[in-house]
């Protein structure tokens, strides 16, 4: 009997294996390495500065007027994203839960933009929607008798916000819509029954219920949107300034810009720390509805 | 639903006409750019915009001779595809671990994986930039399969172990008495139970490698790039262009949208991971 229970925790380890040891390796080598360069001097345009630069680095990425509003504007475009996109998408579910004509179609159609590669989101807005003259928008506001806006000039984190947006409200109306679904409809029928009105059945009832998906959502969209990248990359270029540069963006600058992997570095490890404390806030107050 | 078909109440038109409004208003992108690739240059800036033209196939032929469409699609699809059939391989049989030989380590187990996640990609480019440099790696389609496949890992065993965590134990077990081997158990049990469950993850992971472009674009660049790294060709000033961009995006996202439409409602179950029962 012995020889069985050994097989039996020796068959689910080794099925378990290959997974823990290629994320063990694609989380501790490049952290490894990261570190490592961010202790020392490594600019590709100085290669005969070499050697062991202590905290010079961190220095560097800190005294840079640009860090503060980094990490600044990525807190704002995770913020911002988030809270819109699940106030929107809830909305928008608690609206489509019941049976309409064409319930199927503008399923399908409100999916859509989940599928939109992000270049091609970030390109499709800033060409063709945000353009301050030929733009869709443009021809909007012109509409209204309104001056066009010069989104990407004059509110360009903001208009990174809309992109971001525009990609992830579908997400979040189609997971809290499943989830609605799913449920009962009896004692819905009951409540109203007892003259619950809506916002006592939202309260009490709807809410409750999408607290784990809307925990999922939140996520899901954190692990996403820390990282923006592409959008700011095709579009604003993290200006003007530095106005729409989140992390993400600024690190890339540094390392790919001014070729020095030494302070991208050190910027580097700075986001893995903002990651990390935003993950743990986000598991202490999640993690709850995770577990249920 | 057996309730009876619903009459035209004020409160009926209200919700529909919302609902279309809404979803026509978050789709219009997608249809200003559908239309616009079929109009020349100059009917495409006019304004206000033409909805009304003789279409035109040009923009298509452009498009697709100036940056070797057929290149970026082979290389999209090799890539997404590829890292995804590897990428199931290496999770399935971790989640199926997880879920039908769970210990105390279990939970711990996948909140780590996923804490992966967390670790922004910038924090690992420069590492990875310099080890695909040294294994002469940089700028190939193995390159981007090995990071689509990891990227995606974490995210893929916790969708299967949710999934796998529904089948009941006892079938399992049933199999087990009747002397099934792991092999058994999981072509016999685990395959045709949990099906849904796997495609669902692996059609999640082909729409994530398809549209990523933070590696495609800093690793992938001439030979190995994907259709995200073509578009980005036609940032500025071709952006200008608006025809070319559109029927350029419009190959780009055609593929994967088509995909998702089709397969939406299994793509949304497994995207709850879990949240929903």
């Amino acid at each position: 009997m012995s020889s069985q229970t050994q097989s039996s925790r020796f068959i689910p380890r080794l099925l378990l294996s290959p997974a823990v040891i290629t994320l063990l390796i694609w989380m501790i080598v490049p952290l490894a390495l990261t570190i490592y360069f961010s202790s020392i001097f490594y600019n590709l345009m100085q290669p005969d500065v070499t050697g062991f630069a202590g905290w010079m680095n961190y220095e560097f990425m800190i005294t840079n007027p640009a860090f503060s509003e980094a990490i600044w504007n990525t807190l704002v475009l995770l913020a911002a994203t988030v809270a819109i996109t699940v106030i929107g998408g809830l909305g928008i579910a608690l609206l489509i839960n019941e049976a309409f004509p064409g319930r199927g179609i503008v399923r399908l159609l409100l999916i859509s933009p989940f599928f939109v590669m992000p270049t091609v989101n970030a390109l499709l807005w800033k060409h063709m929607m945000m353009n301050p003259i030929y733009g869709v928008l443009a021809q909007v506001w012109t509409f209204f008798g309104l001056t066009p806006i010069n989104w990407l000039q004059d509110l360009p984190l903001f208009s990174i916000i809309i992109m971001i947006s525009w990609q992830w409200l579908p997400f979040a109306c189609l997971i809290l819509m499943t989830s609605l679904q799913s449920m009962d409809r009896e004692q819905l029928e009951a409540a109203e029954m007892d003259g619950a009105n809506y916002w006592q059945k939202f309260r009490y009832m709807y809410l409750p219920h999408l607290a784990r998906p809307i925990s999922v959502v939140i996520m899901i969209e954190v692990i996403f949107l820390l990282s923006v990248f592409a959008e700011i990359f095709t579009t604003t270029a993290g200006g003007p300034g530095t106005q729409s540069t989140n992390l993400a963006y600024l690190i890339f600058n540094e390392a790919l810009q001014a070729f020095d992997i030494g302070v991208a570095s050190a910027g580097a490890v700075f986001a893995i720390i903002l990651a990390n404390i935003v993950a743990i806030f986000l598991i202490r107050i999640i993690g709850k509805n995770l577990e249920k | 639903m057996s309730q009876p078909k619903s009459k035209w109440t004020p409160g009926l038109i209200g919700r529909t006409a919302a609902a279309w409004f809404i979803a026509l208003l978050l789709f219009f992108p997608l249809i200003f750019m559908g239309v616009t690739a079929f109009k020349t240059e100059l009917q495409a800036i006019a304004v206000p915009s033409l909805w009304i033209f003789e279409p035109t196939l040009e923009n298509f032929e452009i498009v697709n001779e100036r940056s070797d469409y057929a290149q970026f699609a082979w290389n999209s699809v090799v890539t997404s595809v590829l890292s995804t059939a590897l990428g199931l391989l290496i999770a399935a049989p971790a989640a199926y671990s997880m879920a039908f030989s769970p210990t105390k380590g279990t939970n711990g187990l996948l909140l780590w994986m996923l804490s992966t996640k967390f670790m922004p990609a910038v924090g690992a480019l420069l590492p990875i930039y310099v080890i695909f440099q040294t294994l002469n790696l940089l700028d190939t389609k193995t390159a981007l399969v090995i990071i689509f496949t990891m990227m995606n890992l974490p995210i893929m065993v916790w969708m299967l172990y949710t999934y796998f965590k529904d089948i009941p134990q006892e079938i399992l077990e049933a199999a087990r008495m009747d002397g099934a081997s792991v092999w058994d158990e999981f072509k016999h049990v685990l395959l045709p139970l949990g099906i849904g469950g796997i495609a669902s993850t692996g059609l999640l992971c082909l729409v994530l490698a398809w549209n990523e472009a933070f590696w495609a674009l800093n690793l992938g660049a001439a030979e190995a790039g994907t259709l995200a790294t073509m578009m980005v060709s036609y940032s500025s000033p071709e952006g200008l262009f608006w025809s070319k961009l559109s029927a350029a995006s419009l190959m780009a996202i055609a593929p994967i949208v088509v995909l998702g439409w089709f397969s939406q409602k299994q793509l949304v179950q497994g995207l709850t991971f879990g949240a929903v029962k």
